[in-house]
Protein backbone atom coordinates (compact mmCIF):
# COMPACT_ATOMS: atom_id res chain seq x y z
CA UNK A 1 0.00 0.00 0.00
CA UNK A 2 1.33 3.54 -0.35
CA UNK A 3 1.14 6.52 1.86
CA UNK A 4 1.52 10.12 1.39
CA UNK A 5 4.49 11.93 3.56
CA UNK A 6 4.65 15.67 4.17
CA UNK A 7 8.03 17.44 5.87
CA UNK A 8 8.13 20.92 7.18
CA UNK A 9 10.86 22.87 8.31
CA UNK A 10 14.49 21.34 8.53
CA UNK A 11 12.79 17.90 7.44
CA UNK A 12 11.91 19.42 3.88
CA UNK A 13 15.71 20.92 3.66
CA UNK A 14 17.04 17.67 4.42
CA UNK A 15 14.98 15.71 2.24
CA UNK A 16 14.76 18.99 -0.61
CA UNK A 17 10.48 18.18 -0.69
CA UNK A 18 7.53 19.13 0.79
CA UNK A 19 5.59 16.05 -0.69
CA UNK A 20 6.39 12.54 -1.30
CA UNK A 21 4.75 8.97 -1.70
CA UNK A 22 6.36 5.69 0.00
CA UNK A 23 4.72 1.96 -0.07
CA UNK A 24 5.11 -0.13 2.95
CA UNK A 25 4.19 -3.15 3.61
CA UNK A 26 0.63 -4.06 5.50
CA UNK A 27 1.40 -3.35 9.35
CA UNK A 28 3.74 -0.96 9.12
CA UNK A 29 3.46 2.10 11.90
CA UNK A 30 4.44 5.46 11.20
CA UNK A 31 7.56 4.85 13.06
CA UNK A 32 8.30 1.82 10.46
CA UNK A 33 8.00 4.83 7.72
CA UNK A 34 10.26 7.14 9.79
CA UNK A 35 12.64 4.76 9.62
CA UNK A 36 12.71 4.01 6.08
CA UNK A 37 12.36 7.40 5.37
CA UNK A 38 15.48 7.91 7.85
CA UNK A 39 17.23 5.17 5.89
CA UNK A 40 16.94 7.01 2.86
CA UNK A 41 18.30 10.37 4.35
CA UNK A 42 20.48 9.90 6.80
CA UNK A 43 20.12 13.15 8.05
CA UNK A 44 17.28 12.47 9.49
CA UNK A 45 18.50 10.30 12.21
CA UNK A 46 19.05 13.25 14.34
CA UNK A 47 15.06 13.61 14.60
CA UNK A 48 14.74 10.20 16.07
CA UNK A 49 13.87 11.41 19.99
CA UNK A 50 12.32 14.47 18.98
CA UNK A 51 10.08 13.72 15.67
CA UNK A 52 6.25 13.89 16.20
CA UNK A 53 3.44 12.97 13.37
CA UNK A 54 0.10 13.86 12.51
CA UNK A 55 -2.15 11.39 10.52
CA UNK A 56 -4.51 12.84 7.76
CA UNK A 57 -4.62 15.95 9.49
CA UNK A 58 -4.51 14.87 13.24
CA UNK A 59 -2.20 14.25 15.46
CA UNK A 60 -1.07 10.72 15.75
CA UNK A 61 1.29 8.09 17.90
CA UNK A 62 4.34 7.17 15.80
CA UNK A 63 3.23 3.61 17.02
CA UNK A 64 -0.22 4.16 15.15
CA UNK A 65 -0.43 1.52 12.42
CA UNK A 66 -0.81 2.81 8.86
CA UNK A 67 -3.70 2.41 6.11
CA UNK A 68 -3.45 2.44 2.34
CA UNK A 69 -3.92 6.30 0.95
CA UNK A 70 -3.00 7.99 4.65
CA UNK A 71 -1.22 11.50 4.61
CA UNK A 72 1.26 11.19 7.19
CA UNK A 73 2.99 14.47 8.21
CA UNK A 74 6.28 14.41 10.25
CA UNK A 75 6.99 17.37 12.73
CA UNK A 76 10.26 18.20 14.06
CA UNK A 77 10.07 20.73 17.07
CA UNK A 78 7.92 23.04 16.80
CA UNK A 79 8.71 26.95 17.63
CA UNK A 80 5.48 28.93 16.73
CA UNK A 81 4.57 32.25 19.05
CA UNK B 1 -19.10 40.65 10.48
CA UNK B 2 -16.92 39.23 13.03
CA UNK B 3 -13.22 37.82 12.76
CA UNK B 4 -13.18 33.70 12.89
CA UNK B 5 -12.21 33.35 16.49
CA UNK B 6 -9.64 30.63 15.47
CA UNK B 7 -7.28 31.68 12.37
CA UNK B 8 -4.06 30.85 10.25
CA UNK B 9 -2.78 32.82 7.16
CA UNK B 10 -0.94 35.32 5.78
CA UNK B 11 -2.75 38.61 6.36
CA UNK B 12 -1.54 41.03 8.81
CA UNK B 13 -2.65 40.11 12.25
CA UNK B 14 -5.29 43.18 14.12
CA UNK B 15 -5.88 42.54 17.34
CA UNK B 16 -9.17 45.02 17.46
CA UNK B 17 -10.96 42.67 15.38
CA UNK B 18 -10.16 39.47 17.63
CA UNK B 19 -11.36 41.27 21.23
CA UNK B 20 -14.48 42.33 19.00
CA UNK B 21 -15.14 38.33 17.92
CA UNK B 22 -14.72 37.49 21.86
CA UNK B 23 -16.82 40.38 23.23
CA UNK B 24 -19.95 40.61 20.95
CA UNK B 25 -21.64 38.12 22.62
CA UNK B 26 -20.35 39.47 26.30
CA UNK B 27 -21.45 42.77 25.38
CA UNK B 28 -25.15 42.05 25.22
CA UNK B 29 -25.17 39.82 28.21
CA UNK B 30 -23.08 42.66 29.74
CA UNK B 31 -21.08 39.41 31.65
CA UNK B 32 -18.23 40.53 30.73
CA UNK B 33 -15.79 41.73 33.45
CA UNK B 34 -12.78 41.62 31.57
CA UNK B 35 -10.62 41.14 28.03
CA UNK B 36 -7.20 40.31 28.23
CA UNK B 37 -4.90 40.24 25.15
CA UNK B 38 -1.74 39.30 23.79
CA UNK B 39 0.16 40.06 21.17
CA UNK B 40 3.59 38.30 20.00
CA UNK B 41 6.32 40.24 17.86
CA UNK B 42 8.76 39.70 16.00
CA UNK B 43 12.55 41.23 18.23
CA UNK B 44 15.79 42.08 16.67
CA UNK B 45 17.56 39.59 18.40
CA UNK B 46 17.83 36.03 19.67
CA UNK B 47 20.88 34.63 21.86
CA UNK B 48 23.31 37.25 20.47
CA UNK B 49 22.28 37.45 16.79
CA UNK B 50 20.93 40.15 15.12
CA UNK B 51 18.07 39.21 13.36
CA UNK B 52 16.73 41.05 10.26
CA UNK B 53 13.39 39.37 10.32
CA UNK B 54 11.65 35.53 10.70
CA UNK B 55 9.65 33.30 8.46
CA UNK B 56 6.99 31.03 9.80
CA UNK B 57 5.31 28.20 8.15
CA UNK B 58 2.78 25.81 9.36
CA UNK B 59 0.93 22.71 8.67
CA UNK B 60 -2.12 24.62 8.50
CA UNK B 61 -4.81 22.03 8.36
CA UNK B 62 -3.48 20.68 11.68
CA UNK B 63 -2.38 24.22 13.20
CA UNK B 64 -6.30 24.72 13.11
CA UNK B 65 -6.78 21.70 14.80
CA UNK B 66 -4.43 22.33 17.25
CA UNK B 67 -6.07 26.33 18.51
CA UNK B 68 -9.41 24.41 18.71
CA UNK B 69 -7.75 21.81 21.04
CA UNK B 70 -6.29 24.85 23.36
CA UNK B 71 -9.68 26.31 23.33
CA UNK B 72 -11.36 23.13 24.65
CA UNK B 73 -8.79 22.83 27.33
CA UNK B 74 -9.45 26.56 28.07
CA UNK B 75 -13.17 26.44 28.03
CA UNK B 76 -12.68 23.19 30.80
CA UNK B 77 -10.02 24.72 32.72
CA UNK B 78 -11.90 28.45 32.77
CA UNK B 79 -15.07 28.18 32.10
CA UNK B 80 -17.10 31.08 30.66
CA UNK B 81 -13.86 32.26 28.89
CA UNK B 82 -14.16 33.05 25.07
CA UNK B 83 -10.81 32.89 23.52
CA UNK B 84 -9.52 34.28 19.74
CA UNK B 85 -6.39 33.66 18.45
CA UNK B 86 -4.75 34.32 15.12
CA UNK B 87 -1.08 33.50 13.98
CA UNK B 88 0.60 34.71 10.85
CA UNK B 89 2.82 32.86 8.42
CA UNK B 90 5.23 34.23 6.07
CA UNK B 91 7.95 36.92 6.20
CA UNK B 92 7.64 38.81 9.26
CA UNK B 93 9.28 41.85 10.01
CA UNK B 94 10.81 43.55 13.16
CA UNK B 95 7.87 44.68 15.56
CA UNK B 96 5.17 43.46 13.29
CA UNK B 97 2.88 40.88 14.99
CA UNK B 98 3.21 36.95 14.90
CA UNK B 99 0.63 35.87 16.76
CA UNK B 100 -2.24 37.50 18.65
CA UNK B 101 -4.92 36.96 21.44
CA UNK B 102 -7.86 37.52 23.02
CA UNK B 103 -9.56 36.51 25.94
CA UNK B 104 -13.23 37.41 27.48
CA UNK B 105 -14.44 36.81 31.25
CA UNK B 106 -16.34 37.71 34.05
CA UNK B 107 -12.94 37.57 36.10
CA UNK B 108 -9.67 39.59 35.16
CA UNK B 109 -7.51 36.41 36.44
CA UNK B 110 -9.23 33.71 34.23
CA UNK B 111 -8.90 36.06 31.32
CA UNK B 112 -5.42 36.53 31.72
CA UNK B 113 -4.50 33.12 32.80
CA UNK B 114 -6.80 31.72 30.14
CA UNK B 115 -4.50 34.62 27.43
CA UNK B 116 -1.45 32.90 29.17
CA UNK B 117 -2.25 29.36 28.33
CA UNK B 118 -3.39 29.94 25.26
CA UNK B 119 0.35 31.05 24.18
CA UNK B 120 2.46 28.55 26.12
CA UNK B 121 0.57 25.60 24.44
CA UNK B 122 0.67 27.26 21.06
CA UNK B 123 4.16 27.02 21.50
CA UNK B 124 4.38 23.62 23.01
CA UNK B 125 1.75 21.61 20.10
CA UNK B 126 0.88 23.72 17.63
CA UNK B 127 2.42 22.72 13.95
CA UNK B 128 4.04 26.19 13.40
CA UNK B 129 8.13 26.64 12.46
CA UNK B 130 9.72 30.02 12.34
CA UNK B 131 13.31 30.43 10.26
CA UNK B 132 15.19 33.20 11.68
CA UNK B 133 17.50 35.16 9.39
CA UNK B 134 20.41 36.92 10.97
CA UNK B 135 23.61 38.78 10.18
CA UNK B 136 25.37 35.61 8.49
CA UNK B 137 22.90 33.14 8.23
CA UNK B 138 19.57 31.56 8.79
CA UNK B 139 18.79 28.73 11.23
CA UNK B 140 15.26 27.31 11.84
CA UNK B 141 14.53 27.26 15.39
CA UNK B 142 13.19 24.09 17.07
CA UNK B 143 11.33 23.62 20.31
CA UNK B 144 9.39 21.31 21.72
CA UNK B 145 8.08 17.87 20.42
CA UNK B 146 4.37 18.44 19.54
CA UNK B 147 2.50 16.03 21.70
CA UNK B 148 -0.99 17.32 22.88
CA UNK B 149 -1.46 14.64 25.46
CA UNK B 150 2.03 15.44 27.29
CA UNK B 151 0.96 15.52 30.99
CA UNK B 152 3.95 17.15 32.07
CA UNK B 153 3.47 20.03 29.01
CA UNK B 154 0.25 20.28 30.10
CA UNK B 155 1.02 20.64 33.73
CA UNK B 156 3.98 23.48 33.07
CA UNK B 157 1.30 25.50 30.91
CA UNK B 158 -1.20 26.03 33.39
CA UNK B 159 1.11 25.96 36.20
CA UNK B 160 2.92 29.38 33.92
CA UNK B 161 -0.78 30.55 33.25
CA UNK B 162 -1.52 30.87 37.28
CA UNK B 163 1.90 31.55 38.26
Amino acid sequence: MRVTIKLFARLRDITGVAELQRDVTDGATIRDLWRQLAAEFPALDAYERSISSARNADYARMSDVLADGDEIAFLPPVSGG
Amino acid sequence: MNAPLLAIGPAPLDLPALVAAVTSRGAETGTDGAIASFIGVVRNHNVGRRVSHLEYEAYEPLALRSFERISTEIAARWPGVRLALHHRIGRIDIGKASVVIAAASAHRGHACAACRYAIERVKQISPIWKREFFEGGDVWIEGATADPDDAQALADAERVACA
